[in-house]
């Protein structure tokens, strides 16, 4: 193979075996967090492929701090992460109607005049 | 061409029979979507969604990888330092970007290694596009610019898809990616305003490219297999001829106006807005998807070389014991 790429060449890739390949690598995943300033929370950003919580931290840095602004990034092992199942989301549809947990669902100013007026205070 | 959705004829077949799928299921489905709901990884999805997904998604991220190798090669032939930072940056980019797809497509149950595989063993495809040799500088200037500006519509269009993973990570790569679009634009506009020389050789790439750029947007609209579904379930989002339209309408001015010339005497914009240009060779198209172009051993035999000589790292960083889970979003 005669490529236009200097580095191809010195390679000599037509030596390299044909056939099938098969990856034999697996490396587990790792959600990470990315945090844009000290004080603000982490959000989750993404995965990447590791098989230490060190390799997870660099290839973290690479792919999800290249750009703007970072204080710090978080990575756990996606299988250390407990959720609950989506289509549960159900379990949190009464929440809106939790009136009695709102600061708006206090009234008592009318109250307060009422009882003035009746008491002429 | 990068989340090509082209059908075989037996995919568009398989994609109308959804008799297998309870029919309540399904229409709870297509309905989040008609709302504009995203679909995410472990909600209930149609086998066939899932399917095209993948295959979508993990073509995708070949061509990010795939499409490193052509610049790749000209990093150490950049003409200036600068250069050669900003393409370093965009190379690297690229395979992130080919890492945010394979993570996409893992959450739908394919492990980033078995696409791997599969592109190496042939089974899965990448953007033709990246056959084609970047013989000179100039060729940088017009991926960068063009290459990636097709991409772009591309990417915009796509990511106003259904499935969260994908339409996020699109996002912050159409970010990144305006930065690619900007030092290409920049690299075409000094090689086009530069000496006679300069402008020769951009000339000649922009020639050579020509074909391959209208080919990126997959077959005409009346050659290519078609599926209601992919569009219902927003896979789909744009037809073939109507991205190729919107690259051409955004491109060609910003070509004619530094005094370039575009290979077709027949390009031309009708009263209508659509472009009409020259049969760009379909059966040249499809000869080269299925292996016959100028790189495509050369682009594989790269990455197989990259996978055998790297084997032994990967082997090392191994730890048996883990348990793999696919991740969350």
């Amino acid at each position: 193979m005669k490529s236009l790429d200097p580095r191809v060449n010195r390679l000599n890739l037509s030596q390299t075996s044909e056939g099938e390949v098969h990856t034999n690598t697996h490396l587990v995943t790792w959600e990470v967090f990315h945090q844009e300033k000290r004080g603000k929370q982490a959000v989750h950003v993404g995965i990447v492929h590791a098989s230490t919580p060190e390799m997870a931290l660099i290839l973290a840095k690479e792919q999800f701090a290249r750009r703007g602004r970072t204080a710090n990034l978080w990575v756990a092992r996606t299988s250390d992460i407990y959720t609950f199942r989506t289509d549960d989301e159900d379990m949190f549809a009464t929440v809106p109607e939790k009136l009695f947990r709102e600061p708006a669902a206090y009234k008592v100013r009318e109250r307060i005049e009422k009882f003035q007026q009746q008491n002429k205070c | 061409m990068y989340g090509s959705t082209n059908l075989t004829e037996q995919d568009a077949k398989r994609m109308s029979d959804t008799s297998a799928e309870d029919p309540q299921k399904l229409a709870e489905f297509e309905d989040r979507i008609a709302r504009g709901e995203k679909i995410e990884p472990d909600d209930w999805m149609p086998a066939e969604y899932r399917r095209q997904l993948i295959r979508m998604i993990e073509q995708h991220a070949h061509s990010e990888i795939v499409g490193a190798l052509p610049e790749g090669t000209w990093i150490t032939r950049a003409p200036n330092f600068r250069r050669k930072l900003a393409l370093i940056a965009k190379v690297q980019d690229e395979i992130g970007h080919g890492q945010l797809l394979y993570s996409a497509a893992e959450t739908l149950g394919k492990t980033r290694e078995q696409m791997l595989d599969d592109l190496l063993n042939g089974r899965s495809k990448y953007s033709n596009i990246f056959n084609y040799p970047a013989k000179t500088w100039a060729d940088i200037a017009v991926i960068g610019f063009l290459v990636d500006g097709a991409a772009i519509v591309n990417q915009v269009i796509n990511s106003k898809g259904s499935y969260g993973p994908y339409c996020r990570a699109l996002e912050r790569i159409c970010y990144e990616e305006s930065f690619h679009l900007k030092q290409g634009h920049d690299n075409f506009v000094y090689l086009a305003t530069g000496t006679k020389q300069q402008r020769e050789m951009l000339q000649d790439a922009i020639n050579r490219w020509y074909r391959p750029l209208l080919h990126f947007f997959g077959p005409p609209d009346h050659l290519s297999a078609h599926s209601e579904k992919l569009m219902k379930w927003k896979v789909k989002l744009a037809s073939n001829d109507d991205m190729r339209n919107q690259f051409l309408d955004q491109y060609v001015p910003k070509i004619l106006e530094l005094g370039l010339t575009l290979p077709d005497p027949n390009l031309r914009k009708n009263a209508d807005g659509r472009w009409e240009f020259s049969d760009p060779d379909w059966e040249e198209f499809k000869r080269v998807i299925n292996g016959d172009g100028p790189c495509n051993k050369e682009r594989l035999a790269v990455r197989r070389y990259a996978e055998l000589a790297g084997r032994w790292v990967r082997e090392a960083l191994m730890k048996p014991n883990d348990t793999y889970k696919v991740p969350l979003a």
